[in-house]
Order: structure tokens, then C-alpha cells, then sequence
């Protein structure tokens, strides 16, 4: 039992925190959010040069052939720096398709850019009455000659604007709610007959509504079982849950970092605030919440490896909804231990409440996630 | 990072079931499921099974006849012993005042004391606490004045767990009033059959009796039952209170009220149906278990940090296992009042109701109520928020 980093993955922390003090204060992320896609292309190339992009690919695809853990610490360095860069979906979830469901053939045309920087993805998933199932798809994948057509309708694509390529999750068979019948399909946002909408989020980030009309792709798309891609997908989106779990983790660390600092900054009655035991209490209850969320982080992070998926999901699960508890407990707290300064946009704090809070409803909320660890059976 | 017990891990948990389904009475383990009060010599006949066994102090040294375990070790064993359930070694012993004779106390000690706290030779008691002094600690009152080879100790402590079981009882006495309140404290060993004591019960709301004011009128004690230096005390307590922090989180013992509660909850029915398929009661007890599974992680995770780097000092963080360790403690003691509703009202034990199987039924209130303790003691909940804001925060 070790919950120690290696030397090799302080040395990465180190190094993502020494990238991020240099590359991404607050006024440099307002800059990058006006870039085209609402992200910057100079910090992309460095996480490229820095060998972070392909961090969890096989050597043999080009990759470090690193594990879950060094994913968190990136994740977790991302979420401080509140990163708006498309690691999530370009390397944790498009390219955890192709590590754990593509072909050779498919891992050799995207892998390599990926790798190095020079293309990115999104996840197409969301639908207008999907929520949180993943299952819940109308979108068609119906097969056409050698290849595919797909037609429908995904909201919410996070880096929708700038992906070249999207991941789509498409009804291949059955009705709309079957969990089976679901494919993924590679689909190049160039392809005619794609519709897009983009906009800002709340959290600072830019997604894209696309829609699909007659949207025809090659037979080589499909990444696995383009009937039934049930594994594959439970097993991509835990890793992308446990990632934002880490994100999240983050994310509160710096919130509760920022506002203790400013506990000891502000004075009112003649005295520094922090000297208040109230003050100090929530302060504490705070840091109770980001220990409790840190544990569940690393649990979910190591889950990813259990061999047994209903295992790996419970624990995911349950550190999404402690994730979720703190999120809320710290992002609300910080805001009101600011008081006033905490609601303006010019404080950096409230823009960490903001992501926590769409972390929160990202890929299953508490109240999902709860009816999952439950169908599941006891956790403890 | 790695989840994983090691072979020799897994080997020893396994050693510790099979020795538990081999040694424990049924009759012990039945009355601890329904939440009652075992008797002395019930207690004490089997904590002498488990020194026989050599793991009544498992975690103390080998040189001070501990089997060496390591901090993991430590773990497995009282998480078997709650989850299965059996009585843990008493803390004041093992826990407590073991640790400060063998790393404070002076050769003569060791010797004396150490072999009769493995075998419940000596039930120990904790006399800390005082009617004046509750998280205010250090400004206790019961003084100890020196005069020729003996001190004389006046004064009163309280909420003395156990006293009325105990033979020795580790105070903490004032012995220099004219410094600074932490400054002036020592650490002294008395026999509670010393001329001078009166031992008082406290009755507490869940009807039971485990805590009492001990009372000390011109009481004599030799001053070899001094620990380390004279005005030291305070020092000697820090650390016992930090000693066994990790075992304060009692994850074990809400583990096995959580399967109770579950077991529990498939026989009560509400609406026609068992109360544990109610969606609004399963989402609550899912909501605990997930908090308790973070306990664990985070109690885990400050296991394995003393494992690699030694007991030193302890953790601040560890306060966080005590908010979260009570606070579930209540959570779980607040869900089965709440599984058996209206069927916790009745008071009295010995008379036969209609309800079913009266008798653990009937401890289910108390143990409500009397779970209210944990958040207060062992430096209250708002102590640690204090220690979590002052040391980890810097506030």
C-alpha cells in the first residue's frame, strides 16, 4: 500500500507546475480564452514538447506508455492552473478510444498527431434528452456501401470549434435507450453535411452544438464493435471521470490555497479576518472537504486499472459524488470567505467555483452517480 | 501509488479471521452485534486470549513485548476486530499510557508496568479531564504537591471512562501553579485503591454507566509513579493524544453497523415493502458508505505515510479523521434509529414488549445516544477544526 508518487512523477508535477507558473496566470488565460477555439496553440505546442500529449500512449504507438497516476497529476495541475486547453478530450477520452478500442491501422493514422501537437479532438456524445445515460442515443450510424452515414444532433462539444477530428457515439442498432447497439465513430469535422453552433460556457471554455445530416464516413471509423461498444465506452469515460475527478481536486486545492491567502490579507474590525474563528472553521471544513475528495481521487485513479468493471465503475462513481460534495462545499465557501471581491469576474477565485460547479454536472452528477454505486451493491 | 496489500498483508488478515472465528465467544460476539456492554470479566478473560496470542500490543516494540507490527499491520488487526466484532485492546492501556511509560518512563517502570498492561493485570483509566477543564485542557486544577518521596494530590477529574472497572488511573496534576499553564503540568501514575479516592458514576442519556468523577482528597502517591521530568506533563500528553489518532476513525466499527443497518433494513418494512429498497432510505445509506469509503482512503493513506516514514509526530491531518470518523459514527447510529422507527421507543429492557427480539432492539436509541460522545471527545470536533486552521492552514 503506497500512496507516494515516484520520483519520476514528482519530477513530472514538478515540471507541469514550473510550465503552468511561467505559461498561465490569470491575465495570460483571459488572453488565450479570445483566441480562435477559446484556447492557446503556443501552450498546446509546449505540452507537446514536453512529451505531456502522449503520455498515456504505448511507446509502441509513439507514446511514454505512462499509467493512470501520471494522467492525474497532469490532470490535477491542470485543474490548479484552470487549463483551457483540450487535454480531456483530445488525449484522456479520443485518445483512450484508440488505446483501448482501435485498430492498428487507426492508431497509426491519429495517434502520432496527437502526440505531437498538431491535431485535436472533442468527444460528441451529449444529447438533447440523453442527461447523463450514455446510452440514451438518437443519433444514427446507419451502414452505407463500404462505410457509414451518420445524421443527428450532439450539443455541448467541448473544443467542438477546433477538433479536426470528433468522436461521435452512434446508434448503430436497436431503439433509443438500448445499451446495446452503440458504436464510435471517427468522424472529420471537415466531412460535408456537419452543422456547427459555438459558444462560450460557463466556465471559460468553448463547446459547439454540431449536427450530423447524411454525414458519410469510411467502413474504417468505426472504433470496435460498431454494435456494441458498451465496454469500450464504460471503460473510456471512467477514465474521463476519474480525470475530471482529478481535475477537480486541483481546481479546490488552489481554491482553498487562494482563499486561505486571502483570509490572511484582508482585515476588517482592525484585525486580518482569518483571526476569526468562524472564519477559520469554514477554513478548516474546507480543507476536511479537499482531503476527503483527494482520497476518492486517488481511489478512482487506481480503479482504473481493477480488473473487474463493476468494481472500477462503483469506485469511480463514488469518487464523483465525493468530488461533487467537496466541489460544492469548497467552491461556495471560497466564494463567501471573499465576500463581496469573491463575485466579481476580476477575482480569479470565482472562476474556480465556476468550473467545479460544471465539473459537478459533467459525465453524471452526485445524484447519478449515487443510483449507480447503489445498483452496483455495497461499497463498504 | 498502489491500492494493494503485500502477501504477508493478506496473509496476516487472513491469520486474524481464522483466529477470530477459532477464539471468539459467540456468546461476546452476539452481545457486541446487539450493542450492549460487556461485563469486566468477560472483557478482561479475552484481551488475556489475545496477550496469550501475543497481539493484545501488537504495535508496541518487540524489546517492550510487542510483536512489532507495522503501522499496517496495527490497521488490519483492529479493523478485523470491529468489523467481526470483537473488543479492541483498551485503549487507556495499549494505546495510551503504554506508549508514554516505554518511550518517557524510566527502566523500573517499563518493567513493572508494560507486561501488566499486555495482560490486563492493571485496567487503566484516563485522568485527564477535569469540571473546569474540558477542551481547555491545560488549565486543569487538580494539583500535586510534593513533600519528602511522596506527592499529594487534591482535586477532581471527570468523564473517567471506566474508572469503576480500573485499578490505575494516569493523571495529569498541576505540581507548579506560578508558570505558564502548559508549563506547570505533570504526568503521575496512581492506584485507584489509594487511601483518599472516591470513585462516583456519571449516568449518561443513553441510561448507561461508563463514565465517572473521580474525587482525590489528600491522596498519596510515591514520586517513582512520576513519568519523565516534573512540569513535563503536557509534552507527554500531546503526544498520547496524537498516538492513536488514526485509531479514532473507528472505520471498522462504522463498516459493521453499515451491514447491520443493511441486514437491518431488508426485515423492516415500510409501505409494503422492505426499507432497504425505499429509493429516499437506500440514497441516504449510499450517501454514508461513500463518505466512509473516503475515510478509509484517507485514513489508508496516513497509514502508509507512518509506515514509510515513521511515527513521528502526528499528523495534523489526522484531525480530519476525526471529524469524519464521528461524524459518520453518528451518521450510521442516527440510520438504524431510523430503520426501526417507532419500535426504538421502549425504555425498558427487562420488560417483554410485543415487538420482536426486545432486547437489541432496545440498545438501539441508547447507541444513538450515546454516539453523541464521539464528536466531543478526544478533543471536539471544533478542537480539530481549531488545530486543522492554526497548523495546516496557518490561520
Amino acid at each position: 500500500m503506497d500512496f507516494e508518487f515516484s520520483e519520476e512523477q514528482r519530477l513530472l508535477k514538478e515540471s507541469l507546475n514550473g510550465l503552468f507558473a511561467e505559461t498561465y496566470n490569470f491575465e495570460q488565460r483571459k488572453k488565450y480564452m479570445k483566441e480562435k477555439g477559446g484556447w492557446s496553440k503556443l501552450v498546446w505546442q509546449k505540452l507537446a514538447e514536453q512529451g505531456l500529449l502522449g503520455l498515456p500512449f504505448a511507446e509502441s504507438d509513439g507514446g511514454v506508455g505512462a499509467g493512470a497516476v501520471e494522467t492525474m497529476i497532469v490532470m490535477e495541475a491542470l485543474g490548479r492552473a484552470l487549463v483551457l486547453e483540450p487535454y480531456l478530450p483530445t488525449v484522456v477520452i479520443c485518445g483512450g478510444f484508440l488505446r483501448h478500442g482501435g485498430s492498428v491501422a487507426q492508431k497509426a493514422a491519429h495517434v502520432p498527431s496527437i502526440i505531437d501537437g498538431s491535431r485535436t479532438f472533442a468527444f460528441a456524445q451529449l444529447e438533447r434528452s440523453s442527461r447523463y445515460d450514455l446510452y440514451d442515443i438518437a443519433t444514427s450510424a446507419k451502414k452505407r456501401g463500404n462505410g457509414w452515414v451518420i445524421d443527428g444532433e450532439k450539443l455541448l462539444v467541448i473544443n467542438g470549434q477546433n477538433a479536426d477530428t470528433l468522436v461521435v457515439t452512434a446508434r448503430s442498432k436497436g431503439a433509443q435507450r438500448d445499451k446495446t447497439g452503440v458504436g464510435v465513430f471517427l468522424v472529420p469535422t471537415n466531412a460535408n453535411g456537419i452543422g456547427k453552433k459555438t459558444y462560450l460556457t460557463q466556465d471559460g471554455l468553448q463547446a459547439a452544438d454540431i449536427t450530423f445530416t447524411g454525414v458519410e464516413v469510411s467502413a474504417d471509423a468505426a472504433i470496435g464493435d460498431s454494435e456494441n461498444g458498451v465496454l469500450l465506452i464504460e471503460r473510456v469515460i471512467d477514465e474521463a471521470r476519474a480525470a475530471l475527478c482529478a481535475e477537480a481536486v486541483g481546481a479546490m486545492d488552489e481554491s482553498l490555497k487562494i482563499t486561505v491567502e486571502y483570509l490572511k490579507t484582508r482585515t476588517q474590525f482592525g484585525v486580518l479576518i482569518g483571526s476569526f474563528q468562524s472564519l477559520q472553521h469554514r477554513a478548516a471544513e474546507m480543507f476536511v472537504a479537499l482531503e476527503q475528495a483527494r482520497s476518492m481521487s486517488m481511489f478512482a485513479t487506481m480503479a482504473t486499472n481493477f480488473v473487474d468493471a463493476a468494481s472500477r465503475a462503483q469506485a469511480v462513481a463514488a469518487a464523483k459524488v465525493q468530488i461533487g460534495r467537496s466541489g460544492k462545499v469548497i467552491g461556495q465557501q471560497s466564494i463567501q470567505l471573499h465576500g463581496g471581491i469573491g463575485m466579481t469576474m476580476e477575482a480569479r477565485i470565482g472562476h474556480y467555483f465556476k468550473r467545479l460547479t460544471m465539473i459537478e454536472s459533467t459525465l453524471g452528477d452526485i445524484g447519478y452517480h449515487i443510483q449507480r454505486v447503489n445498483e452496483i451493491g455495497a461499497l463498504v | 501509488m498502489d491500492l494493494a496489500l503485500t502477501n504477508e498483508e493478506h496473509a496476516f488478515r487472513e491469520e486474524v479471521r481464522q483466529f477470530l472465528r477459532r477464539a471468539v465467544p459467540p456468546a461476546m460476539r452476539c452481545k457486541l452485534v446487539k450493542g450492549a456492554q460487556l461485563p469486566k470479566d468477560e472483557l478482561v478473560a479475552w484481551w488475556r486470549l489475545l496477550n496469550k496470542k501475543g497481539w493484545c500490543v501488537g504495535q508496541w516494540p518487540k524489546e517492550y513485548g510487542g510483536a512489532g507490527w507495522t503501522p499496517v499491520q496495527h490497521y488490519i488487526f483492529k479493523e478485523e476486530l470491529q468489523m467481526y466484532p470483537a473488543p479492541v485492546p483498551l485503549a487507556f492501556g495499549v494505546g495510551m499510557v503504554g506508549p508514554v511509560i516505554y518511550t518517557f518512563g524510566n527502566e523500573a517502570q517499563k518493567k513493572h508496568y508494560l507486561p501488566r498492561i499486555a495482560n490486563m493485570d492493571d485496567w487503566w483509566c484516563q485522568g485527564f479531564s477535569e469540571p473546569g477543564s474540558g477542551s481547555d485542557l491545560a488549565s486543569l486544577k487538580t494539583k500535586a504537591e510534593r513533600k519528602g518521596d511522596r506527592y499529594v494530590i487534591n482535586g477532581q477529574k471527570t468523564w473517567t471512562t471506566f474508572a469503576q472497572y480500573a485499578d490505575m488511573i494516569f493523571c495529569l496534576c498541576r505540581t507548579d501553579p506560578t508558570v505558564k499553564k502548559q508549563a506547570g503540568i505533570s504526568f503521575i501514575l496512581v492506584d485507584l485503591k489509594s487511601r483518599g479516592i472516591t470513585v462516583r458514576p456519571i449516568q449518561t442519556i443513553d441510561g448507561g454507566y461508563e463514565v465517572n468523577e473521580v474525587f482525590f482528597d489528600d491522596v498519596e502517591v510515591p514520586v517513582e509513579n512520576l513519568v519523565g521530568e516534573e512540569n513535563k506533563g503536557w509534552h507527554y500528553a500531546k503526544f498520547l493524544l496524537g498516538h492513536e489518532r488514526t485509531g479514532i476513525a473507528r472505520v471498522g466499527v462504522s463498516k459493521e453497523r453499515v451491514r447491520r443497518i443493511r441486514e437491518v433494513a431488508s426485515k423492516f418494512e415500510s409501505g409494503g415493502q422492505p426499507l432497504i429498497d425505499d429509493p429516499a432510505f437506500r440514497e441516504k445509506l449510499t450517501s454514508c458508505e461513500i463518505e466512509l469509503k473516503a475515510l478509509e482512503l484517507t485514513q489508508l493513506r496516513i497509514i502508509a505515510h507512518e509506515s514509510k516514514h515513521g511515527n513521528g509526530m502526528p499528523n495534523p491531518a489526522s484531525s480530519v479523521l476525526k471529524i469524519k470518523g464521528s461524524e459518520i459514527q453518528q451518521t450510521t447510529t442516527e440510520l438504524l434509529l431510523e430503520v426501526i422507527g417507532p419500535f426504538a421507543a421502549p425504555y425498558d429492557k427487562n420488560v417483554e414488549s410485543s415487538i420482536e427480539a426486545t432486547d437489541w432492539i432496545a440498545q438501539i436509541a441508547p447507541s444513538y445516544f450515546n454516539n453523541r460522545k464521539v464528536s466531543i471527545y478526544g478533543g471536539s470536533n471544533e478542537i480539530q477544526l481549531n488545530i486543522i486552521s492554526k497548523v495546516v492552514l496557518g490561520l
